[in-house]
């Protein structure tokens, strides 16, 4: 969370409004563990990470989705045969995180 | 609360996020509670006996610098999971106590910091021990090691790492005495294997116990073949790390098995 108070504090100076991914539960092999935070402003600007660069597009994606509609979500994502073109961490296992738009 | 939070975080003052990440009811996702130390709060979570009970979860989580999920029942209670709340405490960064202000303590210090640590260096004599020497330094103290460290003794837990890089007897093993009466997680001593059997039989003297000795990493760092300061850097953190992971054994991933990524620590 540290790491992304700067890039947030300048977002939100220029008027810009910043969705937060935390990580918060890893299942298997994961690079980041809880608490890992990545910033996200509204036109797409990112700051920190939440794993070995994997699933940072699709976070992204949530983020802005999040903050058009004003309200958090958990999303997980994982590795499974089934699904084997989703996002998901390459080391194969799986991470929740939690998305919300930075309005507290 | 953003704001407080980040003011917190600025200043090294731990303190405590709750989040409601999933919950039963229709409203509540995103509720928040901030918990400083002393047990103030802002926010809530949705009812007063779940703020309660998180807010002293959230305390105990604080002291040990923990990260958790919990769930809870809608009022609070315990052993039910109609709520899922995410506690993250944010301690403040573990320290570093480098003594001896020499080149090796420049490189150090540089690594100690991009490792996350507050680093202090600190050597009784004040042409070495200057902040120009150390610019990546938290603090650069002149004061005899072990007057220094029994000063900030209390402050010492399982997180924090003193590295003796003088290899002068007369200050190491004062130093190492003082360092072995706090709670401090790593302790390690530069110095050749003849320095080292030297320093050891001057420590029992001066009331060492075998099982105290174990303590101290000497000579410090990791077998790595390392030799300039900053190699020796890499040296003396990769066996701090192992340390505060609990690898004992340390070997090439490529000729392991088993997983790679530790989660046990708060990030």
């Amino acid at each position: 969370m540290k790491d992304v108070l700067d890039d947030i504090e300048r977002w939100r100076n220029e008027g810009r409004r910043v969705a937060l991914a935390t990580v918060i539960d890893v299942r298997g092999s994961g690079p980041r563990g809880p608490g890992a935070t990545m910033a996200v402003s509204e036109d797409g600007e990112v700051a920190g990470s939440v794993s070995g660069g994997c699933v940072e597009g699709a976070v992204v994606t949530e983020a802005l989705e999040v903050l058009a509609a004003g309200s958090p979500r958990m999303c997980t994502f994982g590795y499974s045969d089934d699904e084997a073109f989703a996002v998901g961490l390459t080391c194969g296992g799986t991470i929740s995180l939690f998305v919300e738009p930075l309005n507290w | 609360m953003y704001e407080v939070l980040r003011d917190c975080l600025r200043r090294n003052e731990p303190v405590v996020l709750a989040t409601v990440v999933d919950t039963a009811a229709a409203t509540g996702l995103g509720a928040k509670l901030l918990v400083r130390r002393g047990g103030q709060s802002i926010g809530s979570l949705g009812h007063p006996g779940l703020d309660g009970v998180v807010g002293r979860d959230a305390l105990g989580n604080l002291a040990s610098g923990q990260i958790s999920l919990r769930h809870y029942g809608p009022e609070g209670e315990i052993g039910q999971d109609a709520v899922t709340v995410f506690v993250e405490s944010f301690s403040p960064p573990p320290q570093m106590i480098i003594l001896g202000a020499v080149d090796f303590s420049a490189a150090l210090a540089s690594l100690a910091k991009m490792l996350g640590y507050r680093v202090v260096v600190c050597d009784a004599r004040a042409v070495f021990a200057t902040a120009q020497r150390f610019p990546d330094a938290d603090e650069v103290v002149v004061d005899w090691p072990d007057r220094y460290l029994s000063r900030v003794a209390a402050e010492l837990g399982a997180r924090d790492a003193v590295c003796v890089l003088t290899h002068d007897t007369k200050f190491d093993v004062p130093a190492i005495v003082t360092a072995l009466a706090t709670e401090v997680g790593y302790i390690g001593a530069m110095g050749s294997r003849q320095t080292t059997e030297r320093r050891n039989v001057r420590l029992r003297e001066a009331g060492v116990t075998g099982d105290q000795l174990a303590r101290v990493r000497a000579p410090i760092g990791l077998h790595i073949g390392a030799r300039s300061p900053e190699e020796t850097a890499v040296s003396i953190c990769a066996e701090i790390i192992s340390c505060q992971t609990g690898t004992d054994v340390v070997i090439p991933l490529s000729e392991g098995s088993g997983p790679i990524h530790h989660h046990g620590r708060a990030s």
